[in-house]
């Protein structure tokens, strides 16, 4: 009936296990008693779980990624303790607790922190900056969510009903197959990745659409701002990426429950192939992360420079060479697999060129700067310490791009030191920056500047205590993943990684006191006008929070940078000739009904129990038999009522709320054409 | 413009918006199968202890699938033919026509797939044959749920008419149907004629 | 994918005739044994590639001047990177199996 779920399944083997489902079912009961006690189930009901709104979607994805970054840290901070004391020592964690650690931390800061993270910002700006009023597929979106949601649920209810995967975020083979693994723990893993990773293809391609066939009049590729570039980039990696994922995900499972052979050690399979499979997915994901990130950084940059960006056809290229490239590269995560020196020499070649796009950036980024009034908000700060910090994380990556190099590093502490190097300052800094920077559109009033500029130096003191060490530990011949070692040498360094961790983790808790400062006083930090850094691009021309249809007449764009120019000539905050009836897409409880029902599938799945397993996947066609036979899904906002939101809107801006643009009007012939005359 | 207008509007977007999503999807779907296949070209040969490709295959089946899917692309297409002239009747005939050869077809696979597991040439006897199962297996599964999307379909015409919904989706399951039997071309080519070499 | 001008009968029967042929024609070479060796996988491969051509064209109704630039640059694109994928999965696999021998 309940399949090899036993009662032994609940973590009473031990006290750290105990521990961390302790918290788990904790923190679920103590979010249901505050939504209880608050009477906000209704609210969250309506308002929340069944929106298709894309900015009421974002925030919920970028909501997911913090809780989940939380949960992923606690498992970095667990592996340094660890290994900071572990000399000669079993330290805390005995050896297969510790495996899962590092097992979840991976698989949670990529699938779960930085996916949901970039999904949400890109959710929440994206429609916004191309000037439309939602996303293609507003319902698919809903999916996608609830789908990711149903990933991380996976996660973390393998702390409480039996044992995450030991064999790492990757998963190798033979070490992930049923032989050496015969628990739940890859199943769990599995499962998380496979219902996510649908979840992320869906958003993909609903992205690619959105920006495709949603852009307002006026918008051509080469007017779309650099945020939307690199979203659409990333888009289209995400939806032909994933399949890979997929494919290597379910052919790994096969093996395991139904005794197939593609990975096994005899019988015919090849477990090589697990790796070259993985890594066709594994090297775009990189740039998945990176992508949306850069154009964060650019948006920032241009704003917090008061200039246009510097060099936006050279971005543009730039993004698309390094989308091309990263399929090209796949090969340099398994240079000592054994190919031979042409074949590596050929993937070390290409990983090498990608550096030449990225350079491309730096530079780009640093133009714009350059004789700029650069205003050091947080978002800005955390774009130098990116800017800083990453070209030490390249520089890390070129060396390992070189084949013999990577023999003597590879599979060492140096190479975990290179891709937190790229993805903590590359994605994650990346992605704080956007909520600084964005915070005020998505929620209506300003976050805190004090606390925002201490979490980064708290993040960025953290970063390099933290990953210096490593390098070094990686020369000196450490491997990663070590439970315990007996070298006394590696101890300080340890040491400081620990220390490092630490102040990572006050810069966690410097962004909760930022979050719960700006929530008290939200009144005086209100953005009234929508445009609270007098920003460049459409997302600034909505209201903040934006109406449900962001924009009650579309705009018309002729440049990049088309807010900013709509300031210059005095079109912004007009009142329009008239308004029109917008048509809206109804809620819905069927993507929500969806993800229940893949953590369902998924959950059965891992434990064996078939008839539940039949019975999710037979409730998932209803759903999507229902949702796709309903031709009544839209309705229509009447003009009246716009006309009533956009007036009130209006009335509460008053001029003195608004930038001075007199400073940014164009003067002389070298201003270009476009704006001459208007003054 | 009144609501129902601008209703009418928003839904013509929307439905070209469906039509670029599906390409993409398929595409997507395109890339899953490229790797199934590339997967299969490695193990083809890692027939272990079990019985290799040229002891299972049966090119007289093979070329009976081949005809049956390659004669369903047609009928599809005379379905949509119909459709452009607003036939309501002889799109369902066509596509009545198309689905039971989509099930043929599924019938010939699934007795190709039961007579191979009883002649001890299951899934879990060799890499070859457990990339074997799960390349033709996973088209068979496309074409099953592009057989009940068939009879969805059918249900919807008949209930709703011809309106621009039903019209689009039906598109839209026609380049399903026709992806599927360009699938159906690199699994001949690769594994069924290759493997009685 | 709206152009129904093109969309007659008789496309699809052109397409249809020309599928069957370059479906015959490899199943009958290796059915009679006509040919054998490296050039056997070659016409497979050719017709193949041929008989897609065919199903994209007369089937799927792609053409260069009526079909939307995005979905041929996406049906470009997914092209390049299977080929990507595909030569490049069966290149180092290849290369392991031959070092491994």
């Amino acid at each position: 009936m309940l399949g090899r779920l036993t009662i032994e399944a609940l973590p009473f083997y031990s006290w750290v296990a105990m521990g961390g489902a302790a918290v788990t079912v904790g923190g679920g009961i103590a979010v249901f008693l505050l939504i209880t006690w608050l009477r906000a189930w209704k609210v969250l009901w309506t308002d929340w779980l069944t929106s298709v709104d894309h900015k009421k979607i974002g925030i919920m994805y970028v909501v997911l990624a913090l809780v989940m970054l939380v949960r992923g840290f606690v498992d970095a901070l667990m592996m340094r303790a660890q290994q900071a004391f572990s000399l000669n020592t079993e330290g805390y964690l005995p050896p297969e607790h510790f495996e899962q650690i590092f097992s979840s931390h991976g698989t949670i800061m990529i699938f779960f922190v930085a996916m949901p993270f970039l999904t949400g910002l890109i959710n929440i700006i994206v429609p916004q900056q191309i000037g439309a009023r939602d996303v293609a597929f507003p319902f698919l979106n809903s999916v996608s969510l609830w789908m990711t949601a149903a990933g991380a649920g996976l996660v973390l209810i393998s702390l409480v009903v039996g044992k995450f995967s030991q064999a790492g975020w990757t998963g190798y083979p033979p070490y992930s197959g049923v032989e050496y693994s015969p628990g739940v723990g890859v199943d769990y893993w599995l499962w998380a990745l496979i219902t996510s990773g649908v979840g992320s293809t869906l958003s993909g391609i609903n992205f690619i659409v959105t920006i495709v066939k949603n852009r307002c009049p006026g918008m051509t590729f080469m007017r779309m701002p650099m945020f939307t570039w690199t979203s659409l980039c990333a888009s289209i990696l995400i939806a032909f990426a994933f399949p890979a994922l997929t494919v290597v995900a379910g052919q790994l499972m096969l093996d395991r429950t139904l005794g197939f052979h593609f990975f096994t050690n005899g019988d015919g399979g090849n477990m090589m192939m697990f790796a070259n499979l993985l890594w066709i997915w594994g090297h775009p994901e990189v740039y998945i992360l990176v992508l949306p990130a850069f154009g964060i950084f650019s948006e920032v940059v241009a704003t917090f420079s008061r200039k246009r960006l510097f060099g936006y056809t050279s971005l543009v290229y730039a993004t698309a060479c390094i989308a091309l490239l990263s399929f090209t590269v796949w090969l340099h995560h398994f240079f000592t697999m054994g190919s031979s020196a042409d074949v590596n020499a050929i993937f070390g070649i290409a990983t090498m060129i990608i550096a030449v796009p990225t350079g491309v950036k730096i530079f780009d980024w640093l133009f714009t700067m350059y004789k700029g009034r650069i205003e050091f908000h947080p978002s800005m700060v955390y774009t130098i310490g990116f800017m800083v910090t990453f070209v030490i994380g390249g520089v890390t990556g070129v060396l390992l791009a070189i084949p013999p190099a990577d023999y003597l590093m590879h599979n060492s502490t140096f190479l975990v030191a290179h891709f937190h190097n790229m993805l903590i300052p590359g994605a994650l800094f990346g992605y704080f920056a956007g909520l600084n920077y964005w915070f005020p559109k998505a929620l209506g009033f300003k976050l805190d500047t004090k606390w925002g500029i201490r979490s980064f130096w708290c993040w960025i003191i953290g970063f390099y205590l933290a990953f210096m060490p490593l390098y070094v530990l990686g020369f000196k011949g450490m491997s990663r993943r070590m439970e315990h070692y007996a070298d006394p040498s590696w101890q300080p360094y340890l040491i400081v990684a620990g220390i490092g961790a630490l102040f990572v983790l006050c810069g966690i808790a410097c962004i909760a006191i930022q979050l719960y400062v700006s929530a008290k006083t939200w009144g005086s930090a209100r953005d009234i006008t929508g445009d609270p850094w007098n920003g460049r691009t459409l997302e600034w021309a909505t209201s903040s929070p934006p109406a449900a249809y962001n924009f009650a007449v579309l705009p018309e764009v002729t440049d990049i940078d088309a807010f900013h120019d709509m300031k210059i000539l005095g079109q912004a905050y007009q009142t329009p000739q008239h308004y029109e009836d917008i048509v809206m897409p109804k809620n819905t409880w069927v993507g929500l009904a969806l993800g229940a029902l893949a953590f369902g599938l998924g959950f059965a799945f891992v434990w064996h129990i078939w008839w539940l397993v039949a019975l999710c996947f037979v409730l998932s066609l209803v759903c999507v038999a229902i949702r796709a036979s309903d031709d009544n899904s839209d309705f229509v906002l009447p003009a009246a009522e716009v006309a009533r939101i956009e007036r009130e809107r209006l009335a509460e801006i008053s001029p003195a709320d608004l930038h001075d643009m007199r400073d940014f009007v164009p003067r002389g012939v070298a201003s270009g054409a476009p704006l001459t005359g208007t003054v | 413009m009144s609501a129902a207008t601008i209703l009418e509007e928003e839904q013509k977007h929307a439905l070209h918006s469906r039509e670029f999503g599906f390409w993409i999807y398929l595409m997507t779907d395109a890339v899953i199968f490229a790797l199934l296949f590339a997967s299969y070209a490695v193990l083809a040969k890692n027939s272990a202890a079990g019985p290799t490709s040229k002891e299972l295959f049966d090119l007289g089946r093979t070329s009976v699938e081949t005809g049956l899917l390659l004669v369903s692309s047609l009928t599809f297409g005379m379905a949509s033919i119909a459709l452009m002239h607003d036939q309501k009747g002889r799109v369902v005939r066509w596509l009545i026509v198309t689905l039971l050869l989509g099930l043929a077809f599924l019938g010939m696979e699934l007795s190709e797939f039961s007579g191979m597991i009883d002649k001890g040439a299951g899934p879990e006897v060799s890499g070859f044959l457990s990339a074997f199962f799960t390349l033709v297996g996973t088209h068979g599964l496309h074409v099953a749920l592009g057989s009940l999307g068939i009879v969805v379909m059918i249900a919807q015409v008949l209930t709703k008419g011809l309106t621009a919904p039903v019209r689009s989706r039906l598109t839209r399951l026609g380049l399903f149907w026709h992806f599927l039997d360009i699938v159906w071309i690199g699994i001949f080519s690769v594994v069924y004629l290759p493997g009685v070499l | 994918m709206n152009h129904s001008a093109d969309r007659s009968q008789s496309t699809y029967l052109t397409g249809f005739v020309l599928a069957v042929l370059l479906t015959a024609i490899p199943f009958a070479l290796v059915w009679g044994g006509l040919l054998v060796g490296p050039a056997v996988y070659a016409v497979i491969a050719v017709a193949a590639v041929l008989q897609v051509i065919v199903h994209l064209v007369f089937f799927l109704h792609i053409d260069l001047k009526s079909t939307p630039v995005e979905n041929l640059f996406f049906l470009v694109f997914a092209a390049v990177l299977i080929f990507i994928m595909v030569g490049g999965s069966l290149w180092i696999m290849m290369d392991l199996h031959h070092r491994m021998q």
